[in-house]
């Protein structure tokens, strides 16, 4: 049977006994000259694992740095084709990096859900993570998304208790995305020991590896975090890079300047903790 | 013909329309309030309250009248008006806030939250938030509240908070991706009460249940006036919560025509409408598949009207399967057309209505002429127009001798 691209992922980090750093950036933000250079500069700057939003009008679960940033890809022209264009274009260069696009259902649904599985299978997209189809939904996008070889990434969140786990591992793949907070993005940050305690449970439940993200914007945070779950989502932090830049050339610094810093933290997390038993 | 009535489904779906477009940190919440709705449906304590609130405190039941200079006016069918204007805080959004404060104590919520365009749905949630003395947080699109200043003013001095939205195009669709993240954020404690037949299930169907006594009165009055069901109910739709609430308990009788009015705005060609139905295309915007007035790539765009109340890019799911089985007929009226409409029911029956409401009453002036009088058109008076005094003197200040600002 052949692995996947996040399963390779995920297995040589476990080799090396470190979390991912995955980064969150919107496709088109600010412009889709400069998102290009942000997207093919982040493996070398330390990024695991890209995802890649989808730019929306009304993006309900985000906090305003990624409404800002949804609305600047809007405004200079990005569309749903543009974004499969930038995977396509990225795989030509790299192809180990596994890419997640993330965003809301009405893009996908009026691209045609068939025609967008296809083309994205094709631009070389490794799963989805999809903000309004909970596990109800399934046979609307995440069902369909299996036969393309498509990882339907899902998310758990606080609220999400024993009774409805069960549901939302269920056609889950790729990996578990657990929001760190009951909020939209950008908002504060968690406190570790509730977060320790919610990935373990976690874990008794799915054999997929857990990522955690919403609020974490440090990499004091992110080391934090690492040392108990698989993978470190950073997202608001660097999107506001972009809005604080005055020049693209300012925002792919800054952007892939947090990002090293960030894998870094990323890199040594656990050797620090295992120092610290010491 | 019980395709209609049983629906939505378990999943919340009326044919493909519908369901539970949400979040994650929301579903768990979405599924308590359906048990909680569900059971409330068949508590008698609960059903002996809201009619309690319904009668003493919102006044109902609302009258049917007759209007017979309107009816003289057009020279044809026989127009009686639904006088949901004259429900506390003058509109039917009233009859919804009362039922979901209802169950919101019910569940120990602790936090009030509403969207509100035009203003109505805030005044209303405000004043149910007042009487079981629950903090109250109103979310309005700055535009809105530009333009609906008297309405701000109420829901202020009835102790909530508004919160301006500027993000988007600062109106009704902003106001709710706000309440939405206020909502997915204060998760245990806030009770999110939704103004219109939208939003995730359960809220279509229980927004349609607790209007639905709209139609149930309108059935009883005009047996008893005319001793039969009505020819034809007109209303306007932005959501659409008040047309649901009047069609919704003639849907099994096919005799009774149904009409939906959307708001037509500069026109439906033009491109500057608020005609989910009559000008957008299928979409899944705030937690439901609907029509959506949004570009090919699946962005939603501005919805246009005169009326802040039906400056809404979508429409219910329910109204969606209703126009697709071609049950209800949707047609839209423009700006000018509802205003001349809102001028012809001040001067000829003493009544101010709501911008929105005249949407309906336009679509009366071209249907009611062509029909014989024996023709019974029941046209629901949806709100009254006080909060619109500043937008209608703008648009007809000159004729009036009233300043423009």
């Amino acid at each position: 049977m052949t692995t996947t691209r996040l399963e390779r992922c995920f297995a040589a980090l476990k080799q090396q006994n470190r979390p991912a750093l995955v980064s969150y950036l919107t496709a088109g933000d600010p412009d889709a000259e400069t998102s290009r250079r942000l997207l093919h500069g982040l493996p070398e700057a330390g990024v695991d694992i890209i995802e890649l939003g989808m730019p929306f009008s009304d993006p309900m679960a985000d906090g305003p740095a990624i409404q800002k940033a949804a609305l600047r890809a809007l405004e200079g022209g990005q569309t749903q084709a543009k974004t499969l264009e930038m995977v396509r274009s990225f795989r030509e260069q790299n192809s180990t990096t596994p890419i997640v696009l993330m965003g809301y259902y009405n893009p996908i649904y009026c691209y045609g859900v068939e025609r967008f599985l296809t083309d994205a299978a094709k631009a070389g997209i490794d799963g989805l993570i999809v903000v309004d189809l909970p596990p109800e939904h399934d046979e609307e996008l995440c069902q369909p998304a299996a036969k393309h070889g498509i990882d339907f990434i899902r998310l758990a969140t606080p609220t999400t208790d024993a009774k409805r786990l069960p549901k939302v591992l269920g056609n889950a793949s790729g990996f578990i995305y657990y929001v760190s907070v009951a909020g939209v993005t950008g908002g504060s940050a968690p406190t570790p020991e509730r977060l320790e305690s919610a990935v373990r449970e976690l874990r008794e439940h799915t054999e997929l590896p857990i990522a955690v993200g919403f609020g974490i914007r440090t990499a004091e945070q992110a080391a934090t975090i690492g040392r108990f779950s698989d993978a470190v989502v950073v997202g608001s932090a660097l999107v506001d890079c972009i809005e604080h830049a005055n020049t693209p050339d300012e925002a792919v610094e800054r952007v892939h300047g947090l990002v090293s810093e960030l894998a870094e933290s990323v890199r040594a997390c656990r050797k620090a903790s295992e120092r610290q038993a010491c | 013909m019980n395709q209609f009535v049983n629906l939505p489904d378990a999943n919340g779906l009326f044919g493909s329309f519908g369901g539970r477009f949400v979040a994650e940190t929301l579903m768990p919440l979405i599924l308590e309030l359906q048990d909680e709705y569900t059971a409330a449906k068949n508590d008698p304590e609960f059903q002996r309250q809201l009619a309690y609130f319904q009668g003493d405190y919102v006044g109902r039941p609302s009258p049917l009248y007759f209007a017979e200079r309107l009816t003289e006016h057009f020279g044809g069918a026989s127009i009686y008006l639904k006088r949901e204007e004259l429900n506390h805080t003058g509109a039917h959004k009233i009859n919804n806030c009362i039922g979901q404060v209802l169950l919101a104590k019910q569940m120990g919520k602790k936090r009030i939250i509403a969207e509100t365009g035009a203003g109505m749905h805030g005044v209303a949630t405000a004043t149910v938030a007042a009487r079981f003395g629950l903090p109250c947080v109103i979310y309005m699109g700055a535009t809105d509240i530009e333009r609906q200043q008297p309405n701000v003013f109420r829901m202020k001095l009835l102790g909530a908070e508004i919160v301006p939205v500027t993000s988007g195009t600062g109106t009704l669709k902003d106001a709710m991706n706000e309440a939405l993240r206020d909502w997915v954020t204060n998760v245990d404690d806030t009770f999110y009460i939704i103004g219109t037949v939208a939003g995730p299930h359960p809220y279509p169907a229980m927004v349609r249940d607790f209007q639905a006594v709209i139609g149930h009165e309108t059935r009883t009055q005009m047996i008893e006036k005319q001793g039969r069901l009505p020819d034809s109910l007109v209303a306007c739709v932005g959501g659409g919560s008040n047309a649901m609430g009047l069609f919704y308990p003639f849907i099994n009788d096919p005799a009774v025509k149904m009409i939906g009015v959307e708001a037509g705005g500069k026109g439906v060609k033009s491109g500057l409408h608020a005609a989910s139905l009559n000008g957008g295309t299928p979409g899944v915007l705030h937690g439901n598949r609907t029509y959506l007035l949004q570009n090919e790539d699946g962005q939603i765009t501005d919805a246009h009207s005169i009326s802040a109340g039906l400056d809404y890019p979508g429409i219910g799911p329910e109204h969606a399967w209703l126009y697709e089985q071609g049950r209800v007929e949707y047609v839209s009226a423009t700006d000018d057309e509802a205003l001349e409409a809102f001028q012809i029911c001040c001067r000829q029956e003493g009544i101010i209505p709501a911008l929105e409401t005249a949407h309906a009453l336009a679509e009366v002036a071209k249907r009611a002429p062509t029909l014989p009088r024996e023709h019974l058109m029941v046209v629901n008076l949806s709100g009254r127009g006080d909060k619109d005094m500043m937008s209608v003197a703008h648009h007809l200040g000159d004729k009036f001798g009233v300043k423009n600002r």
